[in-house]
């Protein structure tokens, strides 16, 4: 194993279980790892697993995981050369980079100018452009329901209508046909002064039924770009992402080679160094894909990618942060097999997912051969109210599909949680549905088959 | 005190005052509700829920400040 130069112990500003893999890739590094906690986590298993912890605050997020200040004091205070962000929290905030580097310390992600450029959809976009990355075809602002029809024309329904200050799904419209669009024009333009003070408006050419596939990216401080190949994540519910996997099924190999070449050359081109995540949708018909973001960050779902390549992206981020070159080229990554995610959350899907806080009376996690799970519970912990339900992540690798669905069964068959509700009953089911089984699926279909799982009811 | 009928939290969370940090509360110190008066909003893992006062009359204090921890249970205002 290649020794750190610089880091020796990282303080890991996250709790739960992507809290509790840093530890762990830390001490498969050989150095220690601090944990932070809030004064709901006092006795969380990240805590429990680190070599020291650091109090941060109150329970809400907002006024322990959340602040800065308090990270860098912790970091400093417990003697660290390095931040770890996980996901979620501060990982995507420039402000923790910039303040780490003020304060002395190794962010371990990418440069804060990076993250802020590919943070902001307009000039990710324009970036993705310049390096020939294909974007979904989309006008200027317009200024009549004209300009937008002749863009409509040309790009073909259905079209989305959206506004040019926008965000959170407000003002967003789907168009149909040249009948329709100018009221909807009209209209759009109207709730986009009135939630912005902004009416302007710009087209989208509307993507049916896509599926959201990503590549995990990974570079280095030397100009080094390598990709772990792709992810599958289209099924999600509500753009909750509940099952992942790799390869997508399906793509033929000169898609999966266009958009693996895509994504590191949009890495490249920005100066992206460390783990990174490209997304992009792809036309279920046609197979043409779009680039839609940049997630400057290790993802929920990178364990799927860690199966099929046998490499640790955690430990490749501290690597990578403590100014190391790659130690493998592209030509050195190999993918075998296939490998499947599946998001056990403390929800109850006959409720609506409403949450299910609470204490976990027991948590037996499956194992056997080809089988992973990742998780920051143990029996009898508490699952808080006050941060995301993820109770663990079931991973399960196979030589083909067939063999990880196969081995998914099984490992969701032994998988027991009591004390409170979970999504399991409907990860199995998901896997005696024909669609998915067959991956003939779409970012919508999960939503459409969770409605009639609903209705079928118990059995 | 007899008189005092409490709100209680139905499921543990964050308890917010106000429907998004520009506006103003929903309801103050003072102010008549009815059943379905909605006095704040409880964050549970990320979702939001709105917090109807379920009862009738003039609130008198709020037991839990904005953005404060609650869990079930928990009485969020008192009611006279």
């Amino acid at each position: 194993m290649t020794g750190l130069t610089s880091i020796r112990r990282v303080l890991v500003a996250n709790r739960g279980e992507i809290a509790v893999r840093v530890i762990r890739a830390c001490h498969d590094l050989g150095i220690e790892a601090v944990a932070v906690y809030s004064e709901a986590d006092a006795q969380a298993m990240h805590v429990r697993e680190a070599d020291a912890a650091v109090a941060i605050g109150p329970a809400p997020a907002k006024a322990s995981y959340l602040r800065v200040e308090a990270i860098i004091e912790a970091a400093l205070e417990a003697g660290c050369q390095a931040v770890h962000p996980g996901y979620g929290f501060l990982a995507e905030n420039a402000d923790l980079p910039r303040a780490c580097v003020a304060a002395g310390l190794t962010f371990i992600g990418p440069d804060a100018d990076v993250m802020t450029a590919v943070g902001d959809k307009v000039e990710a976009r324009q970036m993705a452009e310049e390096a020939s990355v294909p974007t979904v075809p989309g006008s200027g602002r317009l200024a009549t329901p004209a300009e937008a029809t002749e863009f409509a024309e040309q790009v073909g329904y259905p079209v989305m209508l959206k506004a040019a200050a926008g965000g959170g799904g407000r003002g967003i419209r789907r168009v149909d046909d040249s009948a329709t669009l100018e009221a909807a024009f009209v209209a759009a333009s109207r709730e986009a002064e009135a939630a912005f003070g902004d009416g302007g408006i710009f087209v989208e050419k509307c993507i049916v039924d896509p599926r959201h596939v990503e590549v995990q990216v990974l570079a280095d401080t030397h100009g080094n770009v390598v990709h772990l190949g792709e992810r599958e994540c289209s099924l999600q519910r509500r753009r909750q992402k509940l099952v992942e996997e790799s390869p997508a099924p399906g793509l033929p190999e000169e898609v999966r080679d266009q958009l693996w070449a895509a994504a590191t050359r949009l890495a490249a081109h920005v100066g992206y160094t460390g783990a990174g995540t490209v997304e992009f949708l792809v036309d279920s018909a046609t197979l043409d894909f779009y680039f839609i973001e940049v997630n400057a960050r290790i993802q929920v779902e990178h364990g799927v990618s860690e199966l099929v390549t046998g490499i640790d992206l955690i430990a490749e981020q501290i690597r990578v942060a403590d100014g190391q070159p790659l130690s493998f080229g592209q030509e050195d990554i190999t993918f075998r097999g296939c490998a499947i995610e599946f998001r056990v959350n403390a929800e109850n899907p006959r409720q609506n997912f409403f949450p299910s806080p609470g204490q976990v009376e027991l948590l037996k996690l499956p194992g056997g051969p080809g089988v992973r799970t990742d998780t920051g519970l143990d029996s009898g912990d508490t699952i808080q109210p006050f941060y995301d339900s993820m109770i663990a992540k079931a991973l399960v690798l196979g030589r083909t599909r067939e063999e990880a669905l196969a081995r998914a069964r099984r490992a969701l068959a032994e998988f027991e949680v009591t004390g409170v509700h979970t999504t399991l009953e409907l990860q199995r089911s998901i896997l005696d549905w024909k669609l998915f089984t067959r991956a003939e699926f779409h970012t919508g279909s999960l939503d459409d088959f969770i409605v009639e799982w609903v209705a079928r009811g118990d059995h | 005190m007899s008189d005092d009928l409490s709100v209680q939290a139905p499921f543990p969370g964050v308890f917010y005052r106000k429907p998004d940090p520009e506006s103003p509360e929903f309801v103050q110190v003072g102010d008549d509700v009815q059943a379905d008066t909605v006095v704040g909003l409880i964050e549970v893992m990320k979702m939001f829920q709105e917090i109807t006062a379920g009862v009738a009359g003039k609130i008198v204090s709020f037991e839990v400040e904005n953005e404060g921890a609650v869990s079930a249970g928990q009485v969020l205002l008192v009611v006279r």
